[in-house]
């Protein structure tokens, strides 16, 4: 059956194809995954797979899967109708789960997993170190405050996030679906569904689970399905049941007593292949793929099927495909965590020193002092020095701050809430705001260096719309003011009324009113124009009711086309295998068709040969310019020029162009080559070949009539959103499932390729040994000194080797298209360096026909080998995986698909946004960041490192130099809330001028005000204001007394006057790093200081002291010395040598090595009257001699299939009644895409919805059942 | 041609066209809320470094900073201070017989006098301090030995004292003052003569008001209240190990006896280093002669504390004091030099700002 459908072959033709890229993929990896692949008893299974189920066994162990791993199931038996029978065998039902706990297993196991944080278990060690007498150095009361209050805000968050996973799976396991049980529909919600039921699903719905086809509405049992949200393609494709259930059509009785026994392959993740049997009474037939629906796949143009439950929830192949989601860290975080090691090593350096100090002192003066303090039982000076050792251990423990990851955690998600509350990031037409899904990789957003896009639905709107034409030398489709200026369009340009049409698609939108005209006064070569494109297409119109017409075609430029010609005058109406009905200008005519000479990739062009209601013979061909110009009649030859002209101008804007021509014929001719194509038609050698030579041969002198102009609509704004983020220094990639031509046009309209590029290189080999050569033969072309050996930087901390490519530098700028039969040498292992190489050294990289699971290994390879952050952003399922591999994944939400949303970092509805989120939200939060870390850092180790100063002066007895309750304090309220304000609001410049400079976004991608250097300049720094704040002190109280004779520099005194240094020195210190002195701001900064000051004077008072004696010794102490006024010149003298380095530092550094950062303030600081002018938006016009169609790709079409008879056979005969009735019909279109433009993924809105005219957006609603 | 449609006004979410139906009202829609701090707009200040402020602020740090420092400087250099050691560790020393027989339970207390000249006189208040060095007082072990509820007149806290202060809690009674800290009490007496005439005129030293006003009125307390007769309220405890008498017999005076005895208070603010002073006696200033004039004097001192075993040493200072305090010419020095210095870079940055400072201009952002 399949092989009379020809789409149906050409679509698994590409299916297969990517098979042999999946299985050679696999093939080239298996070591990788050998282990398991043996476990799992496939010879062929992806590293995925095996990735996936280990990461399951290791969840389950936590009791987390919802299916418990059983016995690997071999082959899986259902049978129809019978739960009872495939009950036993446990198949997992039809319900997702996605989230992690329960309101029991929440706590324990979010605590189990909070003390797996290093940190958290180094505090609660810690906890359990103070709570030993002869160590503990502090109260517990230091480390169980700031652990309870981690604990309690870390818990808030994930009980949070996993009620939202609860609630999403809820929607979607509460969909309902028409399941027949007993003999009867019941609805029923998704995840009662299971496997063995016989389920009824109607057109545009998603298909709840992996089905079995059994049945459908459409004749042949075939159902159109989309697969977007699978594998990306929008256009439909058809699965056919197989005729002995077909047969069952819509009878609940026989298909309630359909007992056939399914018996096939376990689950797996292979989206393009399926084995298995169907024993239908004794009788046995094999099953693949055709029959087989997806869950995810949407049911289109199909009234409504049957199919019997084979996989549900997660045995479903979109949901072994989707995998667990992985933990993102950022590399700040990696950074983070190799910092605290080195911490944790300096902690262990200075507390052996001390300890040592310790051991020396009791063994010298310690045993001396005895008489006033007496050593412990048992208690020698090494054993005290092991002590005190562990003593320094809980002092010291501030230099790993445990308030600096909740801090983190906070400014993360402070920073996520901007993105998502940015009204520049929201889009007004599908009324969705910008969505920060995950908050704990903000920062990496300002670090990025590789962008991977998906192309469909992400750079394109994936809408097709009849933009330009030219007819008989003349241009139509812009729009010119009286002056003869061309106007750009926007929302107010008056738009063509077609009304004086009934038929029109009222979401057709042209603005050009002189075609109308044209055609009104039915100008001939306009009418020649028009009736071509309604004549000469493979398009299939259905008409369910009268006047609604719905299109249905391969090619979704077809679809724009003629639904263009639908509103000029010239409706498709219907057809049969002989005739083509269409109705001109309100008439309706029928043209006898005669042959179809169909599209192939050689031919590049069509034909149609049809005889007019008059009689006419008429040949009426459309195609790639080239092809046809050479076939024109040489009268054209002015025409064609002219034509040509309007063709650059077209191509230069990025538009796909068809050039149309006719000819006239003669009758006896004809004859006669319609017998000679019968007979080749039917020859069994050479038939395409012969078939081929006739076509050539009819297909010549032909009329030029003139070209249409295509827009493959460009989200808004992607040019400069591209242009801006190349600016930034960012690569983008574009990684695509689209035709090689589709993809490079789009590369050009979209400014990736430019025409003034030195090279453009196409990768499109079909062995190894050539698409090596081909590689390096570019990157030879574009360094030609480049050394065979890649400069590889091995590196690597603790243990963990990483290589990283050096990047090279070239001249000039080149582009590189890759497609995916060629990249799947490319990333073998022993190229992909090469692959690497080349493609780093363009400015440009397109991939297409990539199969998701390539997109995910280019984005492993990048990250693997280049010490870059990358970031995919795409809008279909088929992005999921390379969202999942890049840092960070970006979903573009709004579109029908929502997996790419789900599994992504952070989602938008629109590409354009991106720059913002990078170059404003990211940048930011990457600069906020890193001040935040190396703040924090230098408060700490500041606060920290005086401890190690005073130990030579206590007899390293671990003596703390301030109060207690300060240390328990300091980070939580003295110095916490400025921090955090300067990480929440903090801008260098302000978003406009960010997108001004985007060179400012560079730093970012160089690590460069986070790194370790700039750590270490933190430590010395610390060091240096340590010494100051400890020393300072201390001389200025050595031996001195108050102004009234008493005591100054007791301990108390001195803990206070070192106390009050460190705060105001820590907060000028911030005043110094603060570039944006907001309310909150000044409020958080001058507030924590009042705080510190109202603190210390309450606890210092009589009344605590009286009521807590033990716990607030330090009474009197904050009257007593805050009232003298050395204390205060101290302070001062302390603060300012603190600071004073640190502004003769940065001002030298500006002065001599400013910045980026420091020129744009400055510039910012000159222009402060206003704000910069907005970047002029010159459109691009150029002219270019390459050309795109789906003609210059395309594969066979629908040509065989409309003419043939058995396709048709159902299809009620066409009606006689004219198209025009001047009682006027009350119904309206349903109306195909959107904006009048076409999308072959198209589904009547206007059922549901009330239109608007100015619906050029795609719902975003799911259907509800 | 779409392109054109985007504008930054729709950026701004005023989207001048109909909104989609799935905008259905403004309470319905997702749109975020156009406030300041949402879209982080909130106004604000922006300083940066630029020659401007940085200069004129090293300047002004100079102008302001020289001048404290030398006002201290002078201050401190005004203040009259004489420090004798009495340690007596050398032979040569009248106190080296006491030093060498250190017991702490002396039956027989062993005196010694120092004499000394004090070259110029000493006006207004004079206060004597004792001095130790090398004296641990700020150990973390001996910090803590002590108990502040006991201290502060706690009854409970007085028959059952504080963990921290073992070894020091219990001589089978409870110890009062518990704690090495009250256990290692200074009690060298000290009495100043001088010598006028061949006669030895013994000046008189006040004990009074010698401690924090919050320490002797807050922090500590004796138990029972206002008793004057503390007797039988330390009659359940007994005296600290080192001490020759029990803690309510450290006065006659009622105010000054038991916790709330000031030497007692003095010693028990525990110093930061291990060098310092406390304040021992004030020698109130009488009428308009000098307080101590210039001249001979002597220094009785009864030896009865230990350091010779820690090689500590034991100091008497004599000091008069001024506004900032007693004399420490660091601070003064500290001034001069950091506004020296402010004022010298201040000059080096304007050098460097005017031969580089176009540096710092946008006009070379790289675009």
């Amino acid at each position: 059956m399949g092989n009379s459908f020809p789409e149906s072959s050409v679509v698994f033709q590409r299916e297969c194809h990517s098979t042999s890229v999946f299985s050679s993929s696999s093939v080239l990896r298996r070591e990788n995954g050998r282990q398991t692949c043996t476990r799992s008893g496939k010879t062929d299974c992806l590293p995925w797979t095996c990735r996936e189920e280990r990461r399951d066994s290791k969840m389950s162990f936590f009791g987390l899967s919802c299916a418990k791993k059983k016995e690997k199931e071999v082959e899986r038996r259902i049978r129809a109708n019978d739960r009872e029978f495939n009950l036993p065998f446990k198949y997992a039902t039809n319900a997702i789960k996605t989230s992690k706990y329960n309101l029991f297993t929440f706590l324990p196991l979010n605590l189990f997993e909070q003390f797996q944080r290093i940190a958290n278990a180094y505090f609660m060690f810690l906890l359990v170190l103070q709570l030993i007498p002869e160590i503990s150095s502090l109260s517990w009361f230091t480390t169980v405050v700031p652990l309870a209050l981690v604990l309690s805000v870390t818990a808030a968050k994930d009980a949070t996030d996993d009620l939202n996973r609860h609630k999403s799976d809820r929607q979607v396991n509460n969909r309902k679906v028409e399941v027949l049980i007993n003999g009867e529909l019941r609805s029923e919600k998704w995840m009662d569904v299971q496997v063995g039921d016989i389920i009824k699903l109607e057109s545009d719905q998603f298909v709840t689970a992996d089905l079995l086809l059994l049945s459908s509405s459409v004749p042949l049992n075939l159902v159109y399905i989309e697969t977007a949200e699978l594998d990306g393609e929008t256009n439909l494709k058809v699965k056919q049941a197989l005729a002995v259930t077909g047969d069952m059509d819509d009878s609940i009785e026989s298909l309630a007593a359909f007992d056939g026994e399914v018996h096939c392959e376990p689950p797996n993740n292979r989206l393009d292949k399926f084995t298995g049997t169907l024993v239908v009474r004794g009788q046995k037939y094999s099953l693949d793929n055709e029959k087989i629906l997806l869950r995810g796949c949407t049911l289109r143009n199909t009234e409504w099927c049957f199919g019997l439950v084979v996989f549900g929830g997660p045995e479903t192949k979109l949901m072994q495909n989707c995998g667990k989601t992985t933990f993102k860290r950022t590399s700040i975080d990696r950074m983070m965590n190799a910092l605290v090691l080195c911490i944790f090593g300096f902690l262990a350096v200075m507390c052996t020193i001390l300890g040592i100090g310790n051991g020396i002192w009791e063994q010298q003066e310690g045993s001396t002092f005895i008489a006033f303090l007496p050593r412990q039982d048992g208690v020698n000076s090494a054993f005290s020095g092991f002590l005190t050792f562990w003593s320094y251990v809980i002092i010291l423990n501030t230099v790993v701050p445990i308030s600096l990851y909740v801090s983190v955690e906070i400014i993360r998600l402070g920073n996520s809430f901007y993105i998502d509350w940015d009204r520049k990031m929201y889009y007004a037409r599908s009324d969705t705001p910008a969505e920060a899904r995950t908050t704990t990789l903000n920062e990496e957003l300002g670090q990025i260096k590789y962008i991977f896009s998906d192309k469909t639905g992400t750079l394109t709107q994936n809408i097709m719309t009849f933009n330009k034409c030219s007819i008989n030398g003349k241009c139509y489709g812009d729009v010119f003011d009286f002056a003869g200026q061309r106007l750009d369009i926007s929302e107010r340009t008056d738009r063509v009324d077609f009304s004086f049409n009934p038929l029109a698609d009222p979401k057709f939108v042209f603005y050009d009113h002189s075609l109308v005209e044209a055609v009104k006064l039915e100008i001939p070569e306009v009418h020649g124009f028009f009736r071509l494109l309604a004549l000469c297409h493979t398009v299939m119109a259905e008409e369910k009711n009268e006047g609604d017409l719905l299109y249905q075609a391969q090619s979704p430029d077809e679809g724009a086309l003629v639904t263009a010609t639908r509103n000029f005058g010239f409706v498709f109406q219907s057809r049969t295998p002989e005739s083509i009905t269409i109705v001109e200008m309100g008439i309706q005519r029928r043209y006898e068709l005669l042959a179809i000479l169909d599209f192939n990739n050689v031919r590049k062009r069509m034909s149609v040969i049809v005889r007019s209601p008059e009689g006419k013979l008429c040949l009426y061909c459309k195609g790639a310019d080239t092809i046809v110009f050479e076939r024109l009649h040489q009268s054209c030859g002015k025409m064609k020029d002219v034509t040509t002209e309007h063709l650059n101008e077209f191509a230069g804007e990025g538009l796909r162009t068809l050039a149309l021509a006719y000819k006239e014929l003669d009758e006896e001719y004809f004859v006669l080559w319609r017998e000679r194509h019968h007979e080749a038609s039917t020859a069994i050698e050479d038939r395409d070949e012969r078939l081929d030579e006739l076509y050539e041969e009819i297909e010549k002198d032909m009329i030029l009539l003139g070209a249409t102009a295509v827009e493959d609509k460009l989200q808004d704004g992607v040019p400069q959103t591209i242009e801006q983020l190349a600016k930034a220094d960012i690569k983008i990639w574009v990684l695509t499932g689209d035709k090689q031509e589709t993809a490079e046009n789009i590369g050009y309209s979209c400014n990736m390729l430019q025409e003034e590029m030195n090279e453009v290189f196409v990768v499109s080999a079909k062995s190894s040994e050539e698409v090596r050569e081909e590689l390096r033969s570019a990157r030879l072309k574009m360094k030609p000194e480049a050394e065979e050996k890649p400069v590889i930087i091995s590196g690597g901390i603790l243990g963990k080797k990483t290589k990283v490519v050096q990047d090279e530098a070239v001249d000039g700028e080149y582009g590189l298209i890759i497609n995916g039969h060629s990249l799947a040498y490319a990333l073998d292992s022993s190229m992909e360096i090469e692959f690497l190489r080349t493609a780093c050294m363009c400015k440009a990289v397109i991939c297409c026909r990539v199969t998701p699971l390539q997109k995910a290994q280019v984005v492993e390879l990048v990250k693997k080998f280049k010490k870059a952050v990358t970031l995919a952003i795409g809008d279909g399922a088929n992005d999921v995986s390379m969202i999942k591999a890049a840092h960070i994944g970006v979903g573009i939400s709004g579109q029908e698909g929502m997996q790419a949303v789900l599994s992504s970092d952070f989602s938008f509805a629109q590409f354009r946004y991106l720059q913002r989120l990078l170059l404003v939200h990211g940048r930011w939060s990457y600069l906020r960041m890193c001040k935040f870390l190396r703040y924090f850092f230098y408060k700490n180790f500041t606060f920290t490192f005086v401890h190690f100063w005073y130990a030579f002066f206590c007899g390293f007895s671990a003596q703390t130099v301030y109060d207690e309750w300060f240390i328990t304090l300091y980070n939580l309220i003295y110095t916490a809330l400025p921090v955090l304000g300067m990480s929440l609001f903090d801008q260098d410049v302000n978003d406009r001028w960010s997108f001004q400079y985007p060179q400012l976004y560079a730093p970012g991608q160089l690590n460069m005000y986070f790194s370790k250097t700039s750590f270490v300049r933190c430590v010395l720094h610390s060091g240096y204001s340590s010494l100051v704040l400890f020393f300072i002190p201390y001389a200025a109280m050595y031996n001195t007394v108050r102004d009234d004779g008493k005591d100054i520099a007791d301990y108390q005194s001195f803990a206070l006057l070192a106390q009050t240094c460190l705060v105001i020195a820590v907060c000028l210190q911030m005043g110094l790093d603060m570039a944006y002195w907001t309310v909150v701001n000044q409020v958080f900064v001058w507030g924590s200081l009042a705080m510190y000051f109202a603190v210390t004077f309450t606890f210092y008072s009589n009344g605590m002291y009286l009521i807590f004696t033990a716990s607030f010794p330090f009474i009197g102490t904050a009257r007593n010395s805050l009232s003298q006024p050395s204390v205060w010149l101290t302070i001062l003298l302390t603060t300012m040598l603190c600071v004073l380095p640190v502004v003769a530092y940065r001002f030298l550094f500006i002065l001599l090595r400013p910045t980026i950062n420091d020129k744009v303030r400055f510039k910012v600081c000159q222009a402060k009257a206003g704000p910069p002018p907005p970047a002029p938006r010159a459109r691009i016009r150029r002219s270019s001699t390459r050309r795109s169609a789906y003609a210059f790709s395309h594969t066979q079409g629908y040509g065989d299939l409309v003419t043939s008879r058995r396709f048709l056979r159902q299809v009620p005969a066409p009606r006689q009644s004219a198209g025009f009735s001047p009682t006027g019909r009350s119904t309206g279109f349903i109306h195909m895409g959107r904006s009048g433009g076409y999308s072959p993924t198209g589904r009547p809105q206007s059922s549901r919805e009330p239109e608007t005219s100015l619906q050029i957006y795609r719902a975003v609603k799911e259907p509800v059942s | 041609m779409m392109a054109s449609s985007y504008n930054a006004k729709e950026e701004d979410g005023h989207l001048s066209g109909t909104p989609g139906p799935g905008v259905v009202g403004a309470d319905t829609s997702k749109k975020p809320d156009n406030t300041a701090f949402k879209q982080q707009r909130l106004p604000a200040w922006q300083p940066i470094l630029t020659a401007g402020t940085v200069l004129p602020a090293f300047f002004a740090i100079g102008v302001i900073f020289i001048p404290i420092g030398i006002g201290l400087y002078v201050t401190s250099n005004n203040i009259r201070e004489f420090e004798i050691d009495y340690t007596g560790l050398e032979a040569s020393s009248p106190c080296f017989n006491c030093s060498q027989s250190y017991s702490w339970n002396n039956t027989k207390p062993c005196t010694c006098s120092v004499s000394f000249t004090l070259d110029q006189a000493f006006e207004g208040n004079v206060f004597m301090y004792y001095g130790l060095s090398n004296f641990y007082q700020n150990h973390r072990r001996y910090v803590k030995s002590r108990d502040d509820r006991q201290l502060n007149g706690d009854t409970s806290a007085l028959k059952d004292p504080s963990k921290e202060c073992e070894p020091y809690r219990k001589n089978v009674k409870p110890i009062a003052p518990c704690g090495a800290i009250a256990n290692s009490l200074f009690n060298d007496t000290l009495a100043l003569y001088i010598s006028s005439n061949g006669t030895q005129i013994e000046i008189p030293l006040s004990k009074k008001g010698i401690a924090w006003w919050t320490d002797k009125h807050v922090k500590f307390r004796n138990p029972g209240g206002n008793n004057s007769n503390l007797a039988p309220v330390f009659k359940d405890t007994t005296k600290p190990v080192n001490w020759a008498k029990p803690v309510y017999e450290l006065d006659t005076d009622p105010e000054n006896n038991g916790f709330i005895n000031e030497d007692f208070i003095v010693w028990m603010r525990t110093a930061a280093l291990p060098t310092f002073r406390k304040l021992y006696r004030i020698i109130q200033k009488k009428g308009m002669t000098p307080t101590l004039p210039r001249g001979n004097y002597t220094l009785l001192i009864t030896y009865n504390y230990p350091v010779h075993s820690f090689e500590g040493r034991k100091r008497m200072i004599l000091s008069t004091i001024s506004w900032m305090g007693g004399k420490n010419p660091f601070l003064g020095i500290a001034y001069i030099t950091v506004g020296s210095v402010c004022f010298f870079l201040g000059v080096v940055l304007f050098i460097i700002h005017h031969k580089y400072g176009n540096r710092g201009n946008s006009s070379d952002i790289p675009s």
